[in-house]
């Protein structure tokens, strides 16, 4: 109660003017969340930073004088300069195009592992909360289990023995990742089985399945929302550290990761060539988790103090 | 009653483990490829041999119920690729250089990030607090995999202080110890200074302060204790993180540890050591995350489990 009052103090005099110019209409509570979030401003930069990154994965190479495997030896390993924006590797390709092109394989990992994390996660967890009881207790059973196991290693074996194919890495990793999220949807569902909504939809003989995909998950969806922002760049993090170690995406494609390897390789004579794919994995890995602290903030104002 | 839980929490990892042994012994000889593929043609009747010796003729269950016999002698049987070498004796070799790099990087972390935290939380919200809190975001945010070869550059290449690579003196220690921990120290550091923050209000700490104590000895003497409990239970998951950041830190720095020696035989198809190693680090952390519950319940009294 008194943490709601302190939001309302909180709100800063635009916020303050929203509230009482729109009383016809009345805001929703994703608008106003919306706004919240707009005021933080590191989360905004986190955003603009990742528009303007994804945007220059998607258009630059299209647009670039070269292909992330255009080779020109006798301009190998030449630094930053107006021919090589960001210098190039030792066999002559453009960095800044190779950095972009792994930005979208990094990015596509990131993306598509963390859906899988959210289809089993939520499905898992709301069924769990759902039935309560002894299945929720066998359920949860598993997963703390399953919270013990140092998934790497598996995800390593994973790899090496079944090839390393960019769809099974992006499965693996999601698998590894669900577990907090099944966590996360099961306590909002307990929470909200309970109330008036969903005895109502229970007396209009509304199946249970139906119950739980169109009552309890979309009401839970805030929770989900945030905590998928903050599993991509864990993703993104664990594709990279495949990749270094030679696991994950393999040549001619290149990630992040493979990028940040071959540049420890020529440090000493290309340093830029470890530098930036570096410092472009860290900026987005930032924004990520600036963006999904700020959307924890602006989405459960209540909560932010956890 | 603690022992009626430590008895269940044992009992739910003995399943826990057969499984994930299950898992990955069936994961391996289900995966395409086997450990003498890369051989040279060799005749026939040495192929026989060999996988008399292995083990390899017999029907799969067989395998692996003489797997689980030898395991409970704690024998991790012969090693594919390293002629006349038991796992055991490979493991024996890598683990102390490996517990060495661990218990470095721990110790790195504990002193940097209890201080730090007890610094940030001497006077928050002063430039001491701020200082090493700006840190902590770069630590945390940074994976090892840029921390490490970034250190290399900087003091083994550009200063040239230090080595950038081995394991003989106690100077090749430093770096890699340092990669290691550095994001640890970074996690600590905010807990420290969360768990300070909050016993600062409570009452045993006004009165020590009104029996006019300074506020160095009132965080030494008084909340220390309390303040460390959520750095203690970090350290359960910590040391998973350890045991996989590992992987990367030796391999960049080239050093003869549990973990490089994981990867390559990984890359090798040397069943027996791949198992071996996995079952190994499973093992530890189980009885770190079991050591970890024992040792909270006796520094918080009021932590019981039931």
């Amino acid at each position: 109660m008194s943490s709601t009052l302190v939001t309302t103090m909180d709100s800063s005099p635009e916020q303050a003017q929203l509230l009482t110019s729109t009383d016809d209409a009345g805001i929703s509570p994703w608008k106003d969340a919306f706004h919240r979030l707009l005021r933080n401003k590191i989360a905004v930069c986190g955003i603009v930073f990742l528009i303007v990154e994804v945007t220059a994965c998607i258009v630059f190479p299209w647009f670039s004088r070269y292909s992330f495997e255009t080779q020109n030896l006798e301009a190998a390993l030449s630094p930053p300069s107006a021919q090589y924006w960001l210098g190039s590797d030792a066999l002559g390709r453009d960095l800044l195009v190779r950095i972009l092109y792994g930005g979208r394989i990094s990015l596509m990992v990131g993306v598509l592992a963390t859906f899988v994390t959210v289809l089993v996660g939520v499905v898992y967890g709301a069924v769990s909360g759902f039935l309560g009881g002894r299945t929720d207790n066998v359920m949860m059973r598993v997963v703390d289990a399953l919270y013990a196991l140092p998934f790497v290693f598996l995800v390593i074996i994973l790899m090496v023995f079944f090839g390393r194919n960019i769809f099974l890495l992006f499965i693996a990793l999601g698998l590894t990742q669900w577990l907090t999220m099944a966590r996360i949807v099961r306590g909002q569902v307990i929470s909200l089985k309970q109330k008036e909504f969903i005895e109502a939809a229970h007396s209009m003989g509304i199946s249970n399945t139906a119950i739980v995909f169109r009552h309890l998950i979309p009401n839970s969806l805030g929770p989900v929302i945030v905590y998928l922002t903050l599993t991509i760049p864990e993703v993104i993090l664990q594709e990279a550290f495949l990749s270094f170690l030679g696991l994950g995406v393999q040549a001619p494609m290149a990630s992040w990761g493979t990028l940040i390897a071959s540049g420890v390789g020529s440090m000493e004579v290309a340093p830029w060539l470890l530098i930036f794919p570096a410092l472009v994995l860290s900026l987005t890995l930032f924004s990520l988790n600036f963006l999904g602290d700020g959307l924890r903030d602006a989405l459960d104002p209540k909560g932010a103090k956890d | 009653m603690g022992l009626r839980y430590l008895f269940g929490r044992v009992s739910i990892m003995l399943p826990v483990f057969i499984g994930v042994i299950t898992v990955i012994f069936f994961m391996i000889r289900f995966a395409p490829g086997g450990p003498f593929d890369k051989e040279k043609i060799v005749p026939p009747e040495i192929m026989e041999s060999l996988n008399a010796q292995y083990h390899l003729d017999q029907p799969l269950w067989k395998q692996y119920l003489i797997y689980l016999a030898d395991l409970s002698r704690f024998d991790l049987g012969p090693s594919f690729k390293h002629a006349n070498r038991t796992v055991n004796e490979l493991i024996a070799e890598a683990f102390p250089v490996s517990l060495e790099l661990g218990l470095w990087s721990l110790g790195w972390a504990l002193l940097i990030g209890v201080l730090a935290g007890a610094m940030a939380a001497l006077k928050p919200n002063s430039w001491l607090d701020y200082l090493p809190m700006s840190f902590s975001v770069l630590g945390i945010c940074l994976p090892t995999f840029v921390i490490g070869p970034l250190l290399v550059l900087i003091f083994g290449l550009w200063m040239g202080v230090l080595p950038v690579a081995g394991w003989d003196s106690w100077q090749d220690r430093v770096l890699p110890s340092l990669t290691l921990g550095f994001a640890y120290a970074a996690f600590i550091s905010r807990l420290m200074r969360g768990g300070l923050m909050e016993i600062r209000t409570q009452d045993f700490i006004r009165t020590a302060r009104a029996k006019g104590l300074s506020e160095v000895q009132i965080l030494f003497k008084h909340s220390l204790r309390g303040g460390i409990l959520p750095v203690v239970s970090f350290l359960g998951p910590a040391l998973a993180g350890l045991l996989t950041g590992a992987l990367v830190t030796e391999t960049i720095f080239n050093i003869p540890g549990l973990g490089r020696f994981f990867i390559e035989s990984a890359l090798n198809r040397d069943y027996t050591v791949v198992m071996g190693t996995s079952l190994l680090y499973f093992s530890i952390l189980f009885v770190c995350n079991f050591v970890v519950d024992v040792l909270y319940v006796f520094l918080d009294p009021r932590v019981r489990y039931e």
